[in-house]
């Protein structure tokens, strides 16, 4: 079966600043949601740009359905769409003008274009907005026309550049719920610094940290590098023994501190800290902890964290 | 593998769309603007002139509109693709740098009709000239948008906000429009810098128009050396702007 999506060994380097991208590789090979973890900087963005024949990697390579994001640029762009980080809608058109105009812009024709404005408008409950001016429209709105945008091309991959950064948890809970029911049909390659909006949505998630992927794979399979089960953090410090006999103790600036632990110690643990009435939570390995562990570790060079498969290969 | 038609008039179509009908369509106060846009300073010339330059006036107001295209155009799309990142999602389509630019150039032609139309209006009621005139006029007035149309797309391409925006801007007006004597003829300028004149494309411009429409007399040679400098800037500016534009990321 013909990989998706796939990187070998991507690089990216502006001029004598560190790589963006260091030997990038991975293979997705269905649809569904490709989650990229990162911090600001981490090179989200220039991977997806990459991907989206938006920018020529330095070295290495990336591939849609088989074509070469370099040779084959102009027909990948008839099946993918992007959503740019800070992407704006443009404020003196309507969001069915806009939409309108995006789909000319992609080639369709007038009646083609005007009959999926329609259409695409009503599958995001966008329709009692489709004549307002942009300028008029709320945060959340907007973000929905800029999702409309791209959904209304047809395209089957859909890259979406931190869509949901600076809005309200409700708004964005209510964009999770459009991405979810797009990711039946769509592949969407989204970028995002939320933890928990990975963890929601992704079937697949990749951890990208100073240009390396450090992780790749599925929560569950991302939960295997971290060989504890439990997170255990306490806010008043620690005792002595307990810091002792485990592994992974993180002390925060905060104040508080971190304990990552096995199933057995952390009752062990538990009870320790109810005993001495500390305040503490106790909770399994989230995707947070698994991130915070990742990005703490020192990188080896060329190591990726994949439990799944070789170079970073999503064998589904 | 389904790989669709692109009908690349509808792209050009979608720039004229946003950035000239719908514009004038939401907001009214755009078209009122863009038919008073050439005016001011004709209607002072002409003031201050008592009328001696009502000719070369219009036609310079034709030439002014034509070089406000271009310097909008830069505006437009520095706007379009650092504020909006629109033009990033149209990397990522089926859109191509040409089709985008000449869309845009299209856009900023509509935007100025409104203005053309009355000055169009305002040139058969004053002005005098023959077919061989008005062709002249006319090629001149092409040739002066294709040049700020592709100046205008290659430094929108370099300028990454809002502050370099203004500089190109200023820039662009001094070059074009301030130093070239659009407005009256070049005999206006002392002598002793009126070489300053010669290094904007549009004094080239305006002398072959006001030869054209017969207030200014060139000589045989003069007319034939300013329409080869024209040309010659339009054809090296469109060679740099083709190679040296950055449409996508580098």
């Amino acid at each position: 079966m013909e990989d998706l999506l796939e990187c070998k060994n991507l690089t990216k380097q502006y001029g004598n600043a560190l790589p963006a991208l260091q030997n990038v590789s991975l293979s997705i090979k269905t649809k569904g949601i490709f989650a990229l973890l990162g911090r600001n900087g981490a090179g989200k963005t220039t991977l997806i740009r990459i991907l989206a024949t938006e920018l020529k990697q330095s070295s290495g390579s990336a591939s849609i359905n088989g074509m070469d994001t370099s040779n084959d640029a102009k027909k990948i762009r008839e099946q993918i769409a992007v959503m740019p980080q800070e992407a704006r809608l443009v404020p003196w058109l309507t969001p069915r003008q806009t939409i309108y105009s995006y789909l000319l812009y992609r080639g369709f024709s007038r009646s083609e274009a005007a009959s999926k404005v329609a259409g695409a408008l009503a599958r995001l409950e966008l329709g009692k907005y489709e004549n307002t001016l942009n300028r008029h429209l709320s945060g959340g709105v907007k973000r929905r026309v800029l999702l409309t945008m791209i959904l209304a091309t047809e395209a089957k991959i859909l890259f979406v550049d931190e869509p949901t950064t600076g809005l309200d948890p409700v708004i964005r809970a209510d964009l999770w719920g459009k991405l979810n029911e797009l990711k039946k049909t769509h592949f969407i390659f989204l970028t995002t610094h939320y933890l928990e909006e990975a963890e929601r949505l992704a079937d697949m998630i990749g951890i990208l940290e100073n240009g390396k992927l450090l992780g790749l794979g599925t929560l569950d399979q991302l939960r295997s590098i971290v060989k504890y089960q439990y997170s255990i953090r306490i806010m008043q410090g620690t005792t002595p023994d307990i810091e002792t006999r485990i592994g992974e103790v993180i002390k925060s600036a905060d104040g508080s501190t971190q304990i990552f632990t096995t199933e057995t110690d952390a009752e062990e643990i538990s009870k320790k800290l109810v005993r001495e009435k500390k305040r503490f939570s106790i909770y399994p390995i989230s995707l947070e902890d698994i991130f915070y562990y990742l990005v703490r570790k020192p990188i080896e060079e060329d190591t990726i964290h994949n439990p799944i498969g070789k170079n970073g290969v999503h064998e589904d | 593998m389904v790989f669709m038609k692109i009908n690349r008039l509808n792209q050009v179509y979608a720039s004229v769309l946003i950035d000239a009908v719908y514009q004038m369509k939401n907001y009214p106060i755009t078209l009122v603007s863009n038919v008073i846009a050439p005016f001011s300073v004709l209607i002072l010339i002409i003031l201050v002139s008592h009328g001696q330059l009502l000719s070369i006036s219009i036609e310079g107001a034709l030439i002014t509109a034509m070089i406000s295209s271009g310097v909008t155009l830069q505006i437009d799309l520095s706007h379009i693709k650092n504020d909006f990142k629109l033009q990033d999602m149209l990397i990522s389509s089926p859109t191509t740098a040409f089709t985008y630019t000449l869309g845009m150039a299209m856009a900023a032609l509509v935007n100025a009709l409104p203005a053309l139309t009355v000055l169009t209006i305002l040139s058969f009621l004053f002005i005098r000239t023959n077919v061989v005139g008005l062709l002249t006029v006319l090629t001149v007035l092409a040739l002066i948008f294709a040049f700020s149309v592709a100046l205008g797309f290659m430094l929108s391409t370099f300028s990454t906000d809002i502050q370099q925006n203004r500089a190109f801007v200023s820039i662009l007006t001094v070059i074009l429009a301030t130093i070239a004597p659009i407005y009256y003829p070049i005999t206006y300028i002392p002598a002793s810098i009126r070489d300053i004149a010669y290094l904007s494309p549009a004094t080239y411009a305006a002398e072959i128009a006001q030869n054209a429409i017969g207030d200014l007399k060139l000589s045989a040679s003069d007319l034939t050396i300013d329409w080869i400098v024209l040309i010659a800037i339009c054809g090296v500016l469109f060679i740099i702007a083709i190679k040296k534009s950055h449409w996508s990321d580098p």
